[in-house]
This record gives C-alpha cells, sequence and structure tokens, in this order.
C-alpha cells in the first residue's frame, strides 16, 4: 500500500521511501523509514500531511504514491 | 558595533582573524533574535522556509558574529545549506539555537554540529511555549548526553540571553553520534583532513570532497541513520510530555488546508488584502499622495524653482522638469504613487509569512500549480509577483530544480502584474464594470494556464514534488511586521530608484529626439488595426519597458472604450515585465533564456491583445453588452482546452526529483 490511499486520521508505518534525497530530507525533519506516523491531513487530489509528535510535513501527491507503508 | 550585509562583506569579516561565533539553526527557532541582541543589528525574521538568503554579520566584544539561513542539516541540498554550512566549518564556535518545541526536529542539526568537532553551545529557545504545549525538558540530562552546555533562553522576551552571553566561553566540542570517531579517523589521520571536512565527505558533499581531490563518499545514509537513531534517544529520555496540546491553532491549521474551509479562508485573505492594498491605499492614499501632495504642491514648486534658474523649455529645463522630467515624475511616481503601495504590499505580505500561512496556502494550492509544471512552493514568489517582480524573480531560487525556475521566472515576467501596475489596473476597471473585470482576469489567468503547461509538456524533464515542513501558526508579531516592512520597503526604493531616474531619462530623450513619435508612428498599424486602439498608446507600450506603472498609468490619460482598455490593459500587463526586472532575469537566466522571454512576453502580449479585439468584432460588432461575457468565457474554454490536450499528449514522463 502507498501513502497517498492511506485514510485520514490513520497511523501507518512508512516501509520505503522513493530515493535516498526524500529519505534524507525526511530524517533530517525526524521522520524515517520505520516509523509511525499520523495521516492527519489529505487534500483531495493533492498533497498527504503526516505528523509525527509535533512535526508535520506535507507530501505531494505524486511523491506519496511513491512511498510504501504498512496500515496499522 | 558594525554591520555587513553584502555577501563580500562577510566574506571579509571572515578573514579579520577575530574569533568567529556563528549562529546556526533550523528555520523558525528565533535565531534572528539572537543575532540582534549580540550585535544590534536587526536582520530580517523569516517565518518561512526559504526566504533568507542573505548573510548578516555584525560584532559583539571581541568577537565577530555571523547569522546563516535557516536550515534542517548542513550539506549541499539547497543554496541556504552551502552558504551555512562554508560559515559554520570557518567558526571558532556555534550557537546552536533549538526550538524546545520540535526538539526531535532541531536536534538532528545539532547533532551534525557536534559531529563536526566544532565548539558548540546550545539555546534552548522557545521553553516557555513548550511548557505550555505540556513538555518537560531536562536541560542538565540534555547537556549531559550532548556534552555541550544548554542553556534555556525565551528569544522574544530575551531571557536567558544573559546567561547565555556569560557561557560562550564554555562551549565545547560535544559527544559525537555512537560509532561514527571509527568512520571518520582514516581520513582525519592518514589525509590530515580537518574533522568538520571529513565528516561530510563521508556524508557525501561533492563540493567539500572536491576542495580536497576526493570523490564523496557513499555513506550519508548509514550516519544520517545512525544519528536520528541517537537523537531519538536522547529526546525520549530527557523529554516527559505530561498532556498533548491540541488548541485552537492546531484546528485553523487543519482548516487552512482543508479546500472546503481552506479555499474560503484563501480568497477572504485575498479579498481582504485586496481591499487594504487595491482600494484603501491605491484609492485613497495614493489620492492624498500622489495627486494632492505630489502634483498639487511639490511638482509646481520644483517648475518654478527650476524656471528661476532656466527657461522650462530649454533642453535641461524639459529633462529636470518637463513631462517626464528627473525632479517632477521620477519624484511623483516613486513617493507618491509606488511608495505607498510597495508598503502596504509587503505589510500583508510580512503578516502571512510571520504568523506560518504561507506554507499552508503552498500546501492547498499545490495540485493547481502541479498543473504548469510548479509544485506548492512555486506560490511564494507569485505571490511576492503581485508585490515586485523583480524581488519574485530573485527568490525563484528556492525552486529546487533550474526546470522550476525557469517556468516561474517566464510566468512571472508575464502574466503577474506587480503591485505598482495592479494599483493602476484596478483603478482603471473599476469604472468599467464587474464583466470587463471578469473578461480581464479569465484572459490573464488563461494565458497564464496555456503558457503554464505548455512550457510544462515543452521543457525535458520533470518538476520536483512538494515536501514541506509546516511550522506552527502563531501570532504575527506586531513590532517584526512593521520593522520587516520597513527594511523591505527601503531595500526597495534605494534599488528602485536609480532605475526610475534612468527610465525618465531614457523617455525624455525619446521625447526630446522625436524618437517617441517615431516608435508611436512604427507601431501605429499594430495598436490601430489589430489592437483596435488610438496611436498614442503605443506610448503606453514603450513606457511600460521603463517600469511596468509608467505603461499602465499613460493608458489613463487616453479616452478609451470599455473593450479597448481591457484589451490595453492585457497588452500591458502580458507585455516586457519593467527594466529592473528585466536585468534580474539577464542575471539569473543565460542570456540566449532571457532574450527569449522577452520576446516570448512581448509576442504573447500583442497576440493576445489583438485575438480580444478581432473575435469580440466577429462575435458581436463589439456593442453587445454581452460581448466581455462571451469573450470571458471563450478564453476559460480554449485555456482549458489546450491545457487538457497538452497534457494528454504527455502522459509519460521521466523520472522527478525531490523537493523540501
Amino acid at each position: 500500500m502507498t501513502l497517498d490511499r492511506v485514510k485520514r486520521g490513520c497511523l501507518c508505518r512508512i516501509i520505503s521511501m522513493p530515493s535516498e534525497q526524500v529519505r534524507d530530507q525526511c530524517i533530517r525533519l525526524g521522520i524515517c523509514e520505520g516509523e509511525t506516523v499520523n495521516c492527519c491531513e489529505i487534500v483531495p487530489a493533492g498533497p498527504v500531511v503526516i505528523r509525527k509528535k509535533r512535526q508535520e510535513i506535507a507530501i505531494g501527491r505524486a511523491l506519496a504514491k511513491k512511498i510504501a507503508v504498512e496500515e496499522i | 558595533m558594525s554591520g555587513c550585509h553584502q555577501t563580500s562583506d562577510y566574506k571579509e569579516e571572515m578573514n579579520t582573524g577575530r574569533k568567529k561565533i556563528v549562529l546556526a539553526g533550523n528555520p523558525n527557532t528565533g535565531k534572528s533574535v539572537f543575532f540582534n541582541h549580540f550585535t544590534g543589528i536587526y536582520v530580517d525574521v523569516s517565518n518561512y522556509p526559504g526566504t533568507t538568503l542573505e548573510i548578516s554579520c555584525g560584532r559583539y566584544g571581541a568577537y565577530s558574529v555571523f547569522d546563516t539561513p535557516g536550515v534542517y542539516g548542513i550539506s549541499s541540498f539547497n543554496d541556504e545549506e552551502t552558504v551555512a554550512r562554508d560559515i559554520i566549518l570557518g567558526a571558532d564556535l556555534v550557537i546552536n539555537v533549538v526550538s524546545a518545541v520540535h526538539l526531535e526536529r532541531d536536534l538532528f542539526l545539532t547533532q551534525q554540529l557536534i559531529d563536526t568537532g566544532i565548539p558548540v553551545i546550545l539555546a534552548l529557545n522557545m521553553i516557555d511555549e513548550a511548557g505550555k504545549l505540556g513538555m518537560e525538558i531536562d536541560v542538565e540530562a540534555l547537556a549531559d548526553m550532548l556534552g555541550v552546555p544548554v542553556i534555556p533562553t525565551v528569544a522574544i522576551k530575551k531571557k536567558g540571553f544573559d546567561r547565555l552571553a556569560a557561557s560562550l566561553i564554555e562551549a565545547r566540542p560535544g559527544n559525537k553520534t555512537p560509532e561514527l570517531q571509527v568512520m571518520l579517523e582514516p581520513l582525519s589521520l592518514e589525509h590530515g583532513v580537518p574533522q568538520g571536512e571529513a565528516l561530510l565527505i563521508l556524508e557525501g558533499d561533492p563540493v567539500v570532497a572536491g576542495r580536497w581531490g576526493m570523490a564523496p563518499g557513499d555513506s550519508r545514509e548509514i550516519i544520517y541513520r545512525k544519528r536520528r537513531m541517537h537523537v531519538n534517544n536522547i529526546c525520549s529520555s530527557v523529554v516527559r510530555e505530561t498532556y498533548a496540546g491540541s488548541g485552537f491553532a492546531s484546528r485553523l491549521s487543519r482548516w487552512m488546508i482543508r479546500p472546503v474551509t481552506g479555499i474560503p479562508i484563501l480568497a477572504f485573505s485575498l479579498w481582504a488584502m485586496y481591499k487594504f492594498v487595491g482600494i484603501f491605499v491605491a484609492g485613497t492614499v495614493v489620492g492624498i499622495t500622489e495627486g494632492e501632495i505630489m502634483l498639487g504642491i511639490f511638482e509646481p514648486a520644483v517648475r518654478s524653482l527650476v524656471g528661476y534658474i532656466m527657461p522650462l523649455n530649454s533642453l535641461p529645463g524639459t529633462i529636470l522638469a518637463g513631462e517626464f522630467g528627473l525632479l517632477t515624475m521620477t519624484f511623483t511616481y516613486l513617493l507618491g504613487l509606488l511608495l505607498p503601495l510597495v508598503v502596504a504590499f509587503y505589510f500583508m505580505l510580512a503578516l502571512f509569512e510571520d504568523s506560518g500561512y504561507l506554507p499552508r496556502i503552498a500546501t492547498l494550492v499545490d495540485r493547481l500549480l502541479t498543473g504548469v509544471g510548479l509544485n506548492g512552493r512555486g506560490v511564494i514568489p507569485i505571490i511576492l509577483g503581485f508585490g515586485c517582480v523583480t524581488m519574485a524573480t530573485i527568490t525563484t531560487r528556492l525552486l529546487a530544480s533550474d526546470r522550476e525556475k525557469k517556468i516561474a521566472i517566464f510566468l512571472l515576467g508575464l502574466t503577474i502584474p506587480c503591485s505598482a501596475q495592479l494599483g493602476v489596473i484596478a483603478g482603471m476597471l473599476s469604472g468599467l464594470g464587474p464583466e470587463y473585470v471578469l473578461l480581464y482576469v479569465t484572459v490573464i489567468f488563461a494565458v497564464l494556464v496555456v503558457s503554464g503547461t505548455a512550457l510544462n509538456a515543452m521543457l525535458p524533464g520533470e518538476s520536483s514534488h512538494l515536501l514541506i515542513d509546516l511550522p506552527p501558526l502563531r501570532l504575527p508579531r506586531p513590532l517584526n511586521i512593521i520593522r520587516k516592512t520597513g527594511i523591505k520597503s527601503y531595500a526597495f526604493l534605494k534599488e528602485a530608484a536609480p532605475l526610475f531616474a534612468a527610465g525618465a531619462l531614457i523617455v525624455s530623450a525619446l521625447q526630446l529626439t522625436g524618437m517617441l513619435s517615431y516608435i508611436q508612428r512604427l507601431l501605429a498599424p499594430l495598436t490601430v488595426a489589430w489592437l483596435g486602439l488610438p496611436p498614442e498608446a503605443a506610448t503606453a507600450f514603450v513606457m511600460g519597458l521603463v517600469r511596468r506603472d509608467f505603461g499602465a498609468a499613460g493608458l489613463s490619460s487616453l479616452s478609451l472604450g470599455h473593450l479597448q482598455t481591457v484589451v490595453a490593459l492585457v497588452v500591458i500587463t502580458l507585455f516586457v515585465p519593467c527594466i529592473a526586472s528585466i536585468m534580474v532575469i539577464f542575471k539569473e537566466r543565460s542570456r540566449g533564456e532571457a532574450l527569449w522571454i522577452w520576446g516570448g512576453s512581448v509576442l504573447t502580449a500583442f497576440f493576445t491583445g489583438g485575438l480580444i479585439n478581432q473575435l469580440s468584432r466577429l462575435i458581436t460588432g463589439g456593442n453587445s453588452q454581452h460581448t466581455p461575457l462571451i469573450l470571458a468565457f471563450a478564453a476559460m474554454v480554449s485555456a482549458l482546452g489546450v491545457a487538457l490536450l497538452l497534457r494528454l499528449l504527455t502522459c509519460h514522463r521521466k523520472k522527478p526529483g525531490y523537493s523540501i
């Protein structure tokens, strides 16, 4: 399953990210593979907002399609 | 106390041999307040990642103090990081400003700084906010685990500053990420590379590796992961969460992002902005500053003064105090018309920026902008463009890929009217009735959609995706807003004044040599036959070259029919940007590309304007009251049609990049 399919308000664990650059940027912001995040907002056809503690990141839809996750 | 803001200044200051303190931190940590405290110099406090590219430096006692752009880590991911990296590597000690509210995120940079081996002291800022949110931080344990002094501070209240200043001498190299030392040793022991640079080479920084003639290392992911785990461990042992706060700010943040509520909020914000900038300032305030003060008092005074010294109809008299005079027109436009508009615009932008609303707008509009080959971040240059296209063109640097920069610069030059021009346009449109306003807006929007989609389809590669940090919403601080507005407006005046004077000189020269009427005659077939405008309109277009608002303002003195006004305004809007922005485009892009942008704008402007004129004659003979509505509808349909067609033609694309 990919991040763009997670429902709003659901928790998911990030399994893989598409490229090293995306991975590095996310690690710096505090989110890495294996981490559990809350999918707290989805803009219809637009970005997905994920949250871990107080850190929020908006991720473009096309990129979210390439992030593999599993629902918890 | 001394200040330096220019790039060359800070480089000089690096080499004075004084001890160097560098302020480093993530965006939105309050770094600039610390810089202000130590040096007495005020620098722009930006709540939006990516808006500060300038390096400031000053002095504190025996130290030189440098501010750096807010970054999440040091490497070569973007311009800010590159600049921050080099200053940090040259530091004698780093004051790392950390937001207590975002400890997990911020400590990643802290740990990276510690891993470079440079002495660090940590300012744990916004400790009061963390307390309010129910976080308890064990400061002593944090200092123990990091191995560097930690000073709790509340920057906006100047709390903890004295203790920080007194503790500067205690700054020391901290405890490195576990297992890192073993990885660093081969480089530092065998090749004599200083630890900081060795770390960046291991992390695969190509620039630093190049300086030592080495290949960039491939251990970034391993080091990043170790560092992240180490930081997470530290956080879980020093932070105690008593309750999870979810107040009004986080609900408002949700509403701003959801289209159902976000679009009305955005519409309301833009409407309020229009009411304030477009109606109140452009109408009432400019009426007083331009009409009463400059035209009513200032210009007659200048004319009579110049008249004492020389005849007003002599050559120098015309240049100084004529219709386009250096002392008359330049000052009237600059101080009477532009200054109030620019101040008002920067004020609104400062509000958006300081409150943290901008990245939320970026998230909301991301979907729309991906259609024209940009992502949500592209909204920043576009909004700034409504203030000043020149400034906006410079900010396109924050876009992740060259492809996006190209698209953004072209769209800015072509379709976005700057605040000065917008004021005049709004004034002229407001007398025509809503259907003509709709026509104007639809046509400009249609051109934006079509040219953006076309560029997106034609340019190779694919634009990067949105990946953006949403900083917490907060109430803008009035003092901060006022200072920021003041600084930006002053910077604008300083940059624009010489260009204005040059513009006035050029126009005077054109007028005196008879070139103006020659160009008018040359363009006449185009303006009269194709655009359906009086021949004098050509003057306005030529003046639009000098400054966009000269052109727009030149039109208001002509007597034009309603549809003619819209045609003229469309041409003026799409027509080349002002001379200042052209200069910036040439600076940012190659000469060929800049010329291409220029030519493309002129062509699009005349083509679109003529199309409206010809179509209106074709459809209704130009007399029907429904003409503007029919034309607006036609523009909308054809734009969507072309956009859809282009998208269908370019379904298969290459792999995308990333963006942050």
